[in-house]
């Protein structure tokens, strides 16, 4: 099977979907230029036309709402934002809207929405260019959020995100855009409510998502040659969050490290340490243990990225001490 | 032209001087970020120089002012501390924000310069809130909110409008009308590319100039402003203009389709700050000599702030949840 990039990828699978379903229309800010939104879009202008691909004006509430009025008249569109920190604007149609009509409305009333949301950190870009929102999203019910880790995924679950019949907010990290992993060129879909145990071990359960699984994989390998051997967990979808491999894995393991790419308070470690205590306490070995950035809007200086952002040496020591 | 100039000419030097600091600030930004002694985006100002500096030539310190992520020329118009901002792009402690914003989180308070968001249309309706601090206080304060036309395609921006209009807010919108929003031409996105025809439903005092020219930016914001001052409500101001390097960074970027050689080489022969200082000399407002000492004079004023930069520190990381509350 061939590599390719996270990035080709995502553009495969809207090439794929694209093709197969007239149905889908893109729409967002630069859409149609790799300023915004890398490789991943290549080839689609031309082979689509302006009128499936349409690049918009600053305007993500109402283009928010356009989108939705088009998933609910026939279309199925996919709305990207070239950075989560857009989404703001928008929040109101994804979360009024989007997510609760169909409920509202009786039961029949889809939105087969896909929302691409880009996580753009680091590069000194401070707190309204480098947001990790996902955990928002992961609370409002009637949304599916979903955050691929590797290319197999990233291809596989937007084309099923593209096929469910609900708006599914889709998170990509900038920084996995050029990791490779083997693909199939043909059409597949990754289910949206599957953990993946992306290694098997014994003596600790590493639960991620997203850029941290790239972390936290460099870390399983260091922790490899001090002999701890790691269940490590790739969340894949955060909504709805499959509590039963990772249950599973606990009764293993009896410990818990759960590292997560958004803030602390409320965030997507708090959710798995809870469903990891309500329902698998009689496990535990230790306390569960997270790491999240610290609640706090991104600073500028590199000096302070680099404080602000946990990496594999983070997770490698905590690992430690829990292994201790 | 002895017309305009009977205006004010010492208003005009000031109007040149704050340009040119514009010019050189923004030039020697450039330089440090293709140097990559910065890591920090930047926004820059270069082409539009003459409307920051003569909207704020006569605004006060107490007066208000709000930017957008392309900040440093509305930040230095208004008076800013030249030090402080070089070390904010810099991103060090000794930054307007101490390394927490870097050069689209900019502030000087002291000045009136409020805060600057790289959220299109962010700071609009946050400005409108200072006008109408000002009219409630009742001291003549005016509240100014610069933007660029793509921010006039967020909805934002026509609710702040409508409110400060139904509440007689002593507010000037500042459209700078450089017709593109990154890579998108005016004509790609709006139905109507002037912002001043297209907000005169709305009953407000509007008025179109040629961004370019600083007596005619001068003239117009000055009524604007006093109509504010004697409470008789709020102004948008449409001023087109040009900017000359790339949406963000140092370069030119001509590479990626959107815009035409041509078309950013007449801009270029527009140049603001030869038009003002040639008019300057030709009425004999100031000599040549003058001119070139004036320069000189900037220059090693921003070279100052280059080397106050790089002298400040790094902020400490022990220290990094400071400022999270007040
Ligand atoms: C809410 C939001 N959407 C998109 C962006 C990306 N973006 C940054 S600047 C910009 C264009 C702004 O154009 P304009 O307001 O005309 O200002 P100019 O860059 O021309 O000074 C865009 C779309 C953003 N910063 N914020």
């Amino acid at each position: 099977m061939k590599k390719i990039k996270y990035s080709a990828a995502i553009n495969q699978a809207q090439h794929l979907v694209m093709d197969k379903y007239e149905s889908v229309i893109q729409i967002g800010v630069g859409i149609n230029t790799p300023w915004y939104v890398g490789q991943t879009m290549n080839g689609l202008l031309n082979r689509y036309g302006e009128e499936r691909m349409i690049d918009t004006p600053v305007s993500e509430n109402a283009t928010t709402g356009i989108a939705i009025g088009a998933a609910l008249s026939g279309y199925r569109p996919i709305l990207t934002f070239p950075r989560m920190d857009f989404m703001y604007y928008a929040m109101d149609q994804i979360c009024n809207h989007a997510a609760s009509l169909n409920y509202s409305l009786g039961g029949n009333s889809p939105v087969p929405l896909v929302i691409r949301a880009i996580i753009n950190r680091k590069g000194e870009q401070a707190a309204q260019h480098s947001q990790a929102i996902h955990a928002l999203f992961m609370h409002i019910p009637g949304l599916k959020v979903v955050m691929p880790s590797n290319a197999y995924d990233a291809k596989g679950m937007l084309i099923a995100a593209v096929e469910d019949n609900n708006p599914v907010i889709y998170i990509e990290d900038r920084e996995l855009y050029e990791f490779e992993s083997e693909v199939p060129e043909d059409y597949y879909t990754v289910s949206l409510d599957k953990a993946n145990v992306e290694l098997e071990g014994n003596d600790l359960t590493i639960v991620s998502s997203s850029y941290m699984m790239h972390q936290c994989r460099i870390a399983v390998k260091a922790l490899a040659e001090k002999k701890i051997s790691v269940d490590l967990i790739d969340l894949r979808s955060i909504k709805p969050i499959d509590s039963e491999t990772i249950l599973n894995s606990i009764r293993k393991t009896g410990k818990l490290l759960v590292v997560d790419g958004g803030w602390l308070t409320g965030g997507v470690a708090a959710e798995i340490i809870s469903i990891v205590v309500t329902q698998g306490m009689q496990y535990l070995k230790s306390n569960p243990v997270r790491i999240t950035l610290p609640d706090l809007p991104a600073p500028a200086s590199f000096v302070l990225e680099n404080a602000y952002y946990p990496d594999n040496t983070k997770i490698f020591q905590s690992a430690i001490s829990l292994c201790l | 032209m002895n017309e305009k100039l009977n205006l004010k000419e010492s208003t005009f030097i000031s109007i040149l001087k704050s340009m040119i600091r514009i010019r050189f600030f923004e030039e020697n930004v450039a330089e440090i970020a293709k140097r990559q002694e910065i890591q920090c985006p930047v926004h820059l100002y270069i082409g539009q120089e003459a409307i920051a500096s003569s909207i704020c030539a006569d605004l006060r310190n107490s007066d208000y002012v709000y930017s957008t992520h392309r900040s440093h020329g509305h930040y230095l118009a208004k008076g800013g501390d030249v030090n402080k901002i070089m070390a904010e792009i810099y991103c060090r402690e000794e930054g307007c924000s101490r390394g927490r914003g870097g050069s689209m989180h900019v502030i000087d308070r002291n000045v009136g310069f409020m805060l600057s968001s790289p959220i299109v249309g962010g700071s609009i309706s946050i400005a409108v809130g200072s006008a109408l601090a000002a009219k409630m206080k009742n001291k003549g304060q005016v509240s100014v909110a610069f933007f660029g036309d793509g921010a006039t395609d967020e909805g934002v921006f026509y609710e702040s409008l409508n409110f400060a209009i139904v509440n007689k807010l002593p507010m000037i919108f500042v459209c700078e009308n450089n017709s593109f929003s990154t890579h998108l031409p005016d004509f790609l996105r709006q139905s109507n590319t002037s912002v001043s025809e297209r907000v005169k439903g709305f009953n407000i005092n509007v008025d179109k100039v040629d961004g370019n020219n600083p007596f005619e930016i001068y003239k117009s914001v000055g009524k604007m402003i006093e109509k504010a001052r004697n409470n008789e409500g709020p102004s948008l101001i449409e001023c087109t203009t040009y900017r000359w390097l790339s949406h963000v960074g140092y370069w030119q970027d001509l590479d990626i389709g959107y815009r035409k050689k041509v078309d950013v080489e007449q801009w270029m022969n527009r140049c603001p700050i030869k038009f003002l200082a040639n008019e300057l000399i030709q009425n004999e407002v100031i000599t040549q000599d003058e001119f070139i000492k004036l320069e000189e004079e900037i220059k090693n004023q921003i070279n100052n702030a280059v080397i106050f930069a790089k002298n400040s520190s790094s902020p400490d990381p022990i220290f990094i949840m400071e400022g999270l509350y007040n």
